[in-house]
């Protein structure tokens, strides 16, 4: 029985180091291949010694495809390609085929140059790794090999984020990366086709969460914001540097302009400027209002925000800052977070999830008095506001997605074990598609149905047609015909077909049953009377008198003859060709196809 | 279905698998040709030209027919020559596929007056670029209204007495007025976008694959497949890299047909030469202190001329010459241009990647060496500084900024014009501004096909057959001695022209269903010769969405699973029809005598005859009379013995 196995190496009831193996009708595909936030030892990559001890693994991977830019879902990706050693295609869409390799870079530099490791990848190794990445458009078949093919869709999440499904033969697994189904200030919604998956493999960041309106929370943010500059306040807002910090530079930029407010806001890191420029050139994923009206005025053109240089940290007055990264764990955003920790006027919002280890999710679960590096305790006494801006899907927007797709199956990735759970049971009951969530390391092997596909020659299928009476073309109808298997060649055609094809012969076959009658007319009468009788009690059949003077029913045929020896009695010869009721499973010819001789005729004649 | 006459604007309607495809909707504007250009500004030359009378001095035309320089030109809003409406009822096309924005500018004429319900499939770009065209198109015409609208002429019996062109003009009464804003609008909303190698389904029964065509951002080619037949349409192609990304060719082999169009109109020259030419001779005018004038497009082959520009303006020492665009999409199509990353070359998208505008114009707008303007008039009187280099539309020298700058300009020889766009004749183009002292420069750059790099393709791909416009099929009027400027592959293209009807030659003979696993485990192939084996195949056939899903097992055995199917098979039963099945093979004698006695039946006599043998069972009265394909049993009115007689027989036949 085929089937498709699916084991996490990471995000398997857990955010982060998202990397999925598939195994479908033969070919190993690789989703995403991403570092762990949290860890900062081997920890914080997959274990990708799971796909095999000492061979090669290009051997074993027939693709590996990147769903987004985000480093829990590309940072490892040149570790696993240059240093373990992959040369295979890796599939991303544009916009992260451009933003991933400055991302890497970024990490790189905080991991090597700011804490020194050494043993981790060099930037000539991310240059090596981008040129083995074949860039797809949205919706563009790509046919890896002859048998495997992977389609994007649009995912929302981050620019160029996108949904992939890969399909082998009639079998096909949709792998979400992270999708957000409500659009928002710079990106539309996810959408997929009905493509009736076997497998969806999905995130569940907000398994349990059911956001409130978008609309609600934005003003909810401004109003914070406001207020902390209004009084004195410094704001920071840990953000990464692509994705939400544009959302929330809109958001603020229009804020400002429309309140004409004149307190600085900052972006920290010389990515922005950058990031904002793969904004502007790739306008086509952005959503419909930016597309709209960007040659008037590009919306990632800002007028209020401007670079952040680290002696502003220490500036008198208000201010707001985004500053990267957006979970605290390391780099500017902690570096200015521990030099506003202690003022109560100050206010650091959180926009997006933290990963269970950094700072961002102490502070968020309520901790307020951290152990920093040298046993140093920070204080924290400013405010610290959490404010749910990931674009990642909720449980309705999981549902809806579920919804669209129609999957058999629903596997569950990127969340935590208890959420899940809980997610798991709400898709069960209320959609009734089975649902899986492995943890990592752990296989989930689903049983496919595969039909075979064959052609079935044309006047085959048109003689089936026209067989129902009715053109009633969705009922149902029997087909007979033969298969021809021919190497890996499968044809259904008619029989007839297919006899003449293989230069076969017909074999005739024929049955006929000498009937003795008790009649002393002549041949040609006793047909006659032979005739009428079966007309008159065969009113379903086609009964007929052929000019030679033989009776036919159907096919069978009925002629009488006369032995020479006795003028008294007269043979009646039925004779009728092999046949079969309905399909492969003979009939018995009923016994009874000539009743006994009666004296003057065969009171009955059942057809086969 | 051929629609249009022109080969470089197809208009075509394919019908296959009762699905009714259109290719394209190109408009020939070569009509408008033959009306008077529409000046920005009242040109008293213009509107003092003479009236035309017929030879025998009868002067009632003379209000729509005005003369220049030997030339009769209808004075009338300009009007479009429309691909065919009558030869197809147009409201019964399924799917129009665009494969270019040049070849979608008569898509309002199609989708909205004709009761056109479909869809229209397009890239991106295409769709963008498209309605630029368009709207420019719009603004040029709807700006200079025009009050007369002549109809006279057309009038069958004056229209033979009108000198040539005017007397051979096609399908006159059928031309029509420019569309609206409106029209373009309600048009652009019924496509529906698609990317390179997506693969659409139609109704099931076929499925569309747009690839790339390397001949302008977002241009593609189409191959419409089902599962056992491959139609490639390949139109607007280029090989030559430019800024689009490259052709893929890959894809159109093992076609059966090939459906050819789009061919270079300049088979003669080459591109790479003529825009060397251009910026010669540009460089020349500008160092005399002339100015030069480009009509042309808004998109396309521009972007690759300010790239040249780019580099050649400051190794000739004019980086201080201003360009100027003018257009009321010029603004538009150069932001566009930029945020084409993926449908660009591999060159440019790897500039995207650093991030940096793919097209050096950003950078021409930057230093301000370029300048874009909606038009003549507002901040471009302000900034104008002669010499200068202008572009601007419309190509046809009708309407738009360029009849302007053609009045302007064309009594100095300082200046020079300098035509690009190869879709119009340079010489009829020019005809109304007669007599002209400026200079004509004729430099064409068509990056199209030409019929050497066809030849290679046909070699490459190998289709079947090809289908091609008329006009190529034999060389150009002009030339008709160079045998080389027509397309030669075997066996000979067949050509269609306007309004005709041509069958394509493949028979379908196959089409794909799907044998499900229930089924696929009940059948019993058997080996009839090495490799090669049979199974009777006796099931039923669900039909959905053009899919022919089934056949499941027999309705008896059919278990009620897969949801799919459920409901049907519950329904309805199908009726079991007798069926008669087919035997094959031939009956060894003796071996068979010697299975008769081992079932008990004794005194067996064989005979042999002409053909084959006849065995007697004295015993029960019976004869059999076998023969290479047939066996006859003849008895009494035994079934018992029949039916066991009839086993026997079949476990020597197999069965279908």
């Amino acid at each position: 029985m085929p089937e498709i196995r699916v084991t996490p190496l990471g995000a398997g009831q857990d955010v982060g180091r998202s990397c999925i193996l598939v195994s479908i009708a033969g070919k190993n595909v690789m989703l995403d291949c991403g570092m762990h936030m949290g860890f900062n030892d081997d920890r914080r990559f997959p274990d990708f010694s799971y796909i095999t001890q000492n061979g090669r693994l290009t051997d074993f991977l027939d693709c590996v495809i990147i769903s987004h830019f985000h480093l829990d879902h590309c940072g490892a990706l040149p570790y696993f390609s240059e240093m373990v050693g992959y040369d295979g295609p890796i599939y991303m869409t544009h916009p992260t085929q451009a933003i991933c390799p400055i991302l890497l870079e970024d990490y790189r530099k905080i991991a090597v140059d700011k804490k020194g490791e050494a043993n981790f990848f060099t930037s000539q190794m991310i240059k090596d790794c981008m040129k083995k990445v074949v860039a797809v458009h949205l919706h563009q078949t790509v046919q890896v090999d002859d048998e495997l093919e992977i389609k994007a869709y649009y995912a929302g999440h981050v620019l160029g984020a996108a949904m992939f499904q890969i399909k082998v033969g009639s079998e096909s697994v949709v792998y979400t990366g992270d999708y957000n189904m409500t659009p928002d200030r710079h990106l539309g919604a996810a959408w997929i086709d009905k493509c009736r998956p076997n497998l969806l493999i999905t995130e569940s960041t907000y398994a349990t969460t059911i956001r409130d309106s978008k609309r609600c929370r934005e003003r909810d943010f401004l109003k914070k914001v406001h207020e902390t500059v209004e009084h004195g306040g410094k704001v920071l807002i840990p953000v990464f540097a692509l994705g939400r910090a544009q959302e929330l530079c809109i958001l603020l930029e229009t804020f400002w302009e429309r309140m004409n407010l004149k307190v600085p806001i900052y972006f920290s890191t010389g990515l922005t400027e950058k990031a904002n420029h793969y904004y502007k050139l790739f306008i086509p994923w952005t959503n419909q209002k930016i597309r709209k009206t960007f040659v008037q005025r590009n919306m990632f053109e800002f007028k209020h925000i401007k670079a952040f240089d680290r002696a502003f940290a220490d500036n008198p007055g208000p201010m707001v800052v985004f500053a990267t990264p957006g979970m605290l764990h390391a780099g500017q955003s902690l570096q200015i977070f521990r030099k506003w920790a202690g003022n109560e006027k100050n206010m650091v919002i959180m926009p997006g999830y933290c990963v269970q280890g950094t700072v961002g999710h102490k502070i968020l679960s309520g901790q307020r008095k951290l152990e920093m590096e040298g046993r140093q305790v920070l204080e924290v006494k400013m405010q610290v506001e959490y404010m749910s801006f990931s674009a990642h899907a909720d449980a309705k927007g999981i549902m809806q997605l579920v919804g669209q797709a129609e999957p058999e199956n629903v596997l569950l990735v990127h969340g935590e074990a208890k959420k899940m759970e809980f997610l798991k049971q709400k898709i069960e009951q209320e959609l009734r598609v089975s649902c899986y969530m492995p943890a990592n390391g752990e296989t989930v092997t689903l049983p496919t149905s595969l039909s075979i596909p064959v052609g079935i020659s044309l006047g085959l299928l048109k003689r089936e047609m026209a067989q129902g009476l009715l053109p009633e073309a969705k009922k149902p109808r029997l087909l007979h015909g033969t298969l021809i298997m021919k190497d890996s060649n499968f044809r259904l055609v008619s029989s007839e077909q297919a006899l003449k094809e293989l230069g076969l012969a017909e074999h005739q076959l024929r049955f006929t049953c000498r009937v003795h009658l008790h009649d002393t007319r002549k041949e040609q009468e006793t047909a006659l009377r032979v005739y009428s009788h079966l007309k008159s009690i065969l009113k379903e059949h086609c009964v007929q008198h052929l000019p030679d003077g033989s009776v036919t029913v159907e096919s069978i045929l009925i002629q009488a003859a006369a032995p020479s020896e006795d003028p008294g009695t007269k043979v009646l010869l039925v004779s009728w060709t092999y046949q079969v009721r309905g399909g492969p499973r003979p009939t018995e010819l009923s016994s009874d196809v000539t009743t006994p001789p009666c004296p003057t005729l065969p009171t009955s004649l059942p057809l086969p | 279905y051929c629609l249009s006459g022109h080969p470089t604007l197809p208009c075509n309607v394919l019908k296959f698998k009762s699905t009714t495809i259109m290719l394209d909707c190109g408009l020939d504007m070569t009509s408008t040709l033959n009306f008077l250009p529409l000046p920005l500004v009242q040109s008293p030359r213009l509107s003092n030209l003479p009236g035309w009378s017929l030879k025998d001095g009868n002067a009632f035309l003379d209000k729509e027919l005005k003369e220049c320089s030997g030339h009769v030109f209808v004075d009338s809003v300009p009007e479009f020559c429309l691909p065919e409406t009558e030869l197809i009822d147009l409201s019964t096309v399924d799917v129009i596929l665009i494969s270019n924005y040049h070849c979608m500018m008569a898509l309002p004429y199609i989708t909205e007056h004709t009761g056109f319900t479909g869809t229209v499939y397009a890239t991106e770009p295409t769709v963008q670029i498209g309605r630029l065209l368009m709207e420019e198109l719009v603004n040029f015409i709807e700006r200079v209204p025009k009050a007369q609208s002549a109809s006279l002429w057309k009038n069958k019996d004056i229209q033979r007495l009108l000198p040539s062109p005017l007397k051979d003009a096609v399908e006159v009464s059928t031309w029509r007025r420019c569309y609206t804003m409106q029209e373009v609008n309600s048009a652009l909303s019924k496509i529906q976008l698609v990317g390179y190698s997506q693969k659409i389904e139609l109704f099931g029964a076929v499925q569309v694959t747009p690839l790339s065509s390397g001949y302008a951002l977002g241009s593609s080619n189409w191959i419409i497949q089902s599962h056992y037949e491959k139609v490639s349409y390949v139109s607007g192609s280029s090989l030559l890299t430019t800024h689009p990304q490259p052709m893929d060719q890959a894809s159109l082999k093992n076609s059966d047909v090939l459906v050819l169009t789009g061919l270079t109109q300049i088979p003669t020259a080459n591109p790479d030469g003529m825009v060397g030419e251009f910026c010669s001779n540009l460089a020349l005018t500008v160092r005399n202190g002339g100015n030069v004038l480009v009509p042309c497009y808004p998109s396309g082959v521009i972007y690759d001329l300010l790239e040249c520009l780019y580099q050649y303006i400051d190794s000739a020492g004019l980086s201080s010459v201003p360009l100027y665009f003018i257009s009321p999409v010029a603004n538009s199509s150069l932001e566009f241009s930029q945020i084409f990353a993926e449908w660009l070359c591999h060159n440019k998208q790897s500039k995207v990647y650093l991030p940096e505008p793919p097209f050096p114009h950003a950078e021409l707008i930057q230093t301000n060496k370029l300048k874009h303007y909606p038009s003549i008039h507002g901040d471009f009187s302000n900034d104008f500084r002669q010499p200068c280099v202008v572009f601007t539309g419309h190509p046809s020298l009708r309407f738009g900024d360029v009849v302007h700058f053609m009045e302007l300009w064309g009594k100095s020889s300082l200046n020079t014009v300098i035509f690009t766009e190869p879709d119009f004749s340079y010489l009829e183009a020019l005809a109304p501004y007669q007599p002209l002292a400026m200079k004509c420069i004729y430099c064409p750059i068509d990056t199209r096909l030409n019929f050497i790099q066809v030849s290679k393709l046909l070699k490459e791909v190998q289709p079947l057959h090809v289908v091609c416009p008329e006009q190529y099929t034999q060389p150009p009027p002009a030339q008709s001695h160079r045998m080389d400027l027509m397309i030669d592959c075997q066996p000979p293209a067949m050509s269609y022209r306007r309004a005709e009807v041509l069958a394509l030659p493949f028979k379908r003979r196959y089409e794909k269903i799907e044998i499900m696993p229930e089924l696929a485990d009940s059948l019993v192939p058997m080996e009839i010769k090495p490799g090669i084996s049979l199974a009777t195949v006796s099931a039923v056939l669900h039909t959905k969405d053009n899919k022919h899903l089934g056949p499941s097992p027999q309705p008896e055995t059919l278990p009620p699973t897969s949801g799919k199917k459920r409901k049907r098979v519950s329904d309805d039963v199908p009726d079991c029809k007798v069926l008669k099945p087919l035997l094959s093979g031939s009956i060894p004698v003796e071996q068979f005598v010697q299975t008769l006695e081992k079932h008990g039946f004794s005194d067996i006599k064989v005979e042999d005859t002409a053909k084959g043998h006849i065995v007697l069972l004295q015993e029960a009265e019976t004869l059999i009379q076998i023969e290479e394909d047939s066996t006859h049993i003849i008895c009494d009115n035994d079934e018992m013995l029949r039916v066991r007689l009839r086993d026997l027989v079949l476990k020597f036949l197999q069965k279908f």
